[in-house]
C-alpha cells in the first residue's frame, strides 16, 4: 500500500547505508528543505487556481478555461509572468526593510509547517508542544506585515498594516482559546498525541456541542488571522488599492501573495487536526470492520482530504460573505467571540473533567 | 434580558450568514446554472436576447417593398445625426404628387444603438437587428443604405 512513511524509510536507510552519520543528517535536512519549497510551490499554484475556480463557479461563471484542460497552467502562466516583471523598490521606502518584509512572511509561513503532521509517522519536526508552537510563530506573521506597510512609506500601506496588526492581535485570542479547548479534551500539546487521541473517533463527533461551537470559533478566527475576506480590511481592494502590499511588484508581491494560501493551507491543516484528526482515518468507536475499511485509504489522502476541505470552507465563506468594517471587525471578536469562546472553554473542561466525552 | 438579547443576535446572525452561503453553495453545486457565453466558440449556436440592440435595418418584403414614407421622424428623433433621409416626389397615376423616400442613409460608426429611431417611426419601417459583428477595414462601409435599390413603399401604407 501506498504511504509516505515508506518513501521517508527507504530514503533514510539507503542514506545510512552509504555515507556516515552527518552526512546523512545534512542530506536530509537538504531533502526536508526542497521538499517544504515544493509544496509550497505546488499549493501556491494549486490553490490560487481552485480559488479562482471556486469563485468563478460561485458567481455563475465559469473562470480560467484557456490555458490547459479546465485552465490549470493558468496559475504557472501568471508565475512565469511574476518572474520576469521588475521587483521595484520606491525611492521613499526604507529599502532594507521594505526587501526584507515578504521574506519574513514567507519565512514565518515555513517555519510553521515544522510540527504538522502530514500523514502517518510523516512529520518534519515532532515536537511535544506543537500546537503552542504554531500559534506562537504564525502570529510572526504580523511582523512581516507591519515591516512592509511602514517601510513602503505610503498612506495606503500603512493604513492597510495598522489595521491587520489590529486583527491578528485580536483574532489570536480566540484562535488559541478554540485550540486550547481540544488541548482540555487531549491533555496534551504535542501534534502526534492529539491525532492518537481521536483512535476512535474524530473530537468534532466526541466533544459535543463544545467543539463544534470551538470549530466555528477556531474557522472565523483563522480566516480573520490570514486576513481573508470577509476579513480582508488590510487588502481592501476598494479602499486601501492594495493595502500593505501596495507597492510591492514582481517576484516581492508573488511571495505576499503566495504566503497567503501557504497560510490558509496550514491554519487548515492545523483545523483538520485538531477536531477532524488529521491523517486519522474515519473511525466510529468499536465497529472493528467498518474502521479496517477505513484504515485502506492511505493516510496522507486522509490529511490533505480534510484540509481541502477546509481550505473550500474559507474559500466559501470569501465568496459569499462582504467586507466587514473595521469596527464591526473588533466588536465581533471582543464583544462576541471572546466571551463566547471563553465560556465554551469552561463548558468543555466540564466535558473533559465528567468524562462526558467519548 | 440582555443576555436572551445577545443570544438572539447571534443566532439571527449565524442564520442570515447560512442562507447567504445556500445561495453561492446551490450555484457551486448546480454548474448548469452558468451563464457564460463562450463566444467566439459557439459563434453557430449563439442565443441573442430579443431586445439587444444590434444595428438599424429596415426590413424589406418578397416584393421588395418596404414600409418606410419618408417622415423623417427618424431623423428628428435620432440624438447624434445618425440618420439622413433624402426624399423624392413620385408622380402618381392620377397626377398627384406624392412624397416618397429616394434614400435612407445610416451611419452606423454614429450610431449609439439608443432604440429611439425605431421608438419614433409611426410605420414601424425600421427595426434593431441582432448582427453585432460589425467591425471592416474601411470607414466608408460603415454608411450604409437601408432601403433597398428599386424598392418602394408598401401599398396601404400612409
Amino acid at each position: 500500500m501506498f504511504s509516505l512513511e515508506g518513501i521517508t524509510k527507504a530514503i533514510d536507510t539507503w542514506l545510512n547505508a552509504h555515507f556516515n552519520s552527518t552526512v546523512v543528517l545534512l542530506a536530509e535536512c537538504v531533502l526536508v528543505g526542497v521538499a517544504a519549497i515544493a509544496l509550497f510551490a505546488v499549493l501556491g499554484l494549486g490553490l490560487v487556481w481552485m480559488e479562482r475556480k471556486v469563485a468563478a463557479v460561485m458567481q455563475i461563471r465559469l473562470g480560467p478555461n484557456r490555458l490547459g484542460p479546465k485552465g490549470i497552467f493558468q496559475t504557472s502562466a501568471d508565475t512565469l509572468k511574476l518572474i520576469m516583471k521588475e521587483g521595484l523598490t520606491p525611492d521613499g521606502a526604507d529599502k532594507f526593510l521594505f526587501n526584507l518584509a515578504p521574506f519574513i512572511v514567507m519565512i514565518v509561513a515555513m517555519l510553521v509547517l515544522a510540527p504538522i503532521s502530514f500523514a502517518k509517522n510523516f512529520q518534519i519536526w515532532d515536537i511535544n508542544i506543537g500546537v503552542l508552537y504554531v500559534s506562537a510563530v504564525s502570529s510572526l506573521s504580523v511582523i512581516g506585515i507591519l515591516m512592509a506597510g511602514w517601510s513602503s512609506n505610503n498612506k495606503y500601506s500603512l493604513l492597510g498594516a495598522m489595521r491587520s496588526g489590529a486583527q491578528i492581535v485580536s483574532y489570536e485570542l480566540s484562535a488559541g482559546l478554540a485550540i486550547i479547548s481540544i488541548v482540555v479534551l487531549t491533555g496534551s500539546l504535542s501534534i502526534n498525541d492529539i491525532i492518537q487521541s481521536q483512535q476512535n473517533g474524530w473530537w468534532i463527533f466526541k466533544g459535543h456541542i463544545p467543539a463544534i461551537i470551538s470549530f466555528i470559533i477556531f474557522i472565523i478566527a483563522v480566516t480573520a488571522e490570514t486576513n481573508r475576506a470577509p476579513f480582508d480590511l488590510a487588502e481592501a481592494e476598494s479602499e486601501l488599492t492594495a493595502g500593505f502590499h501596495t507597492e510591492y511588484s514582481g517576484m516581492k508581491f508573488a511571495l505576499f501573495f503566495l504566503a497567503e494560501y501557504i497560510n490558509i493551507f496550514i491554519v487548515c491543516s492545523i483545523g483538520a487536526t485538531l477536531f477532524f484528526g488529521g491523517w486519522m482515518p474515519l473511525h466510529i468507536g468499536n465497529w472493528e470492520a467498518f474502521n479496517h475499511i477505513m484504515d485502506f485509504i492511505p493516510s496522507s489522502i486522509w490529511f490533505f482530504g480534510k484540509t481541502i476541505f477546509l481550505i473550500f470552507l474559507i474559500m466559501w465563506f470569501r465568496w459569499t460573505f462582504p467586507r466587514l468594517r473595521v469596527d464591526q471587525l473588533l466588536n465581533l471578536e471582543w464583544k462576541y467571540l471572546l466571551p463566547i469562546s471563553l465560556f465554551n472553554l469552561l463548558l468543555m473542561t466540564v466535558v473533559a473533567i465528567m468524562g462526558w466525552h467519548f | 434580558m440582555f443576555l436572551k438579547e445577545y443570544i438572539n443576535d447571534v443566532l439571527k446572525a449565524a442564520k442570515s450568514l447560512l442562507t447567504g452561503m445556500k445561495v453561492t453553495g446551490y450555484y457551486f453545486t448546480h454548474r448548469k446554472e452558468i451563464i457564460t457565453e463562450q463566444y467566439p466558440d459557439n459563434r453557430a449556436t449563439l442565443q441573442l436576447a430579443e431586445r439587444f440592440r444590434g444595428e438599424v435595418v429596415m426590413p424589406h418584403d418578397e416584393n421588395n417593398q418596404h414600409a418606410c414614407t419618408g417622415c423623417s421622424a427618424c431623423e428628428i428623433a435620432c440624438p447624434n445625426g445618425t440618420i439622413k433621409i433624402i426624399n423624392k416626389f413620385d408622380i402618381q397615376p392620377d397626377g398627384k404628387k406624392k412624397k416618397a423616400i429616394d434614400t435612407f442613409v445610416y451611419h452606423l460608426e454614429l450610431c449609439t444603438m439608443c432604440g429611439l429611431c425605431v421608438e419614433a417611426c409611426p410605420t414601424s419601417a425600421i427595426k434593431m437587428a441582432n448582427t453585432f459583428e460589425h467591425s471592416v477595414f474601411n470607414r466608408n462601409q460603415l454608411t450604409k443604405r437601408l432601403n433597398q435599390p428599386g424598392s418602394k413603399i408598401r401599398e396601404g401604407v400612409e
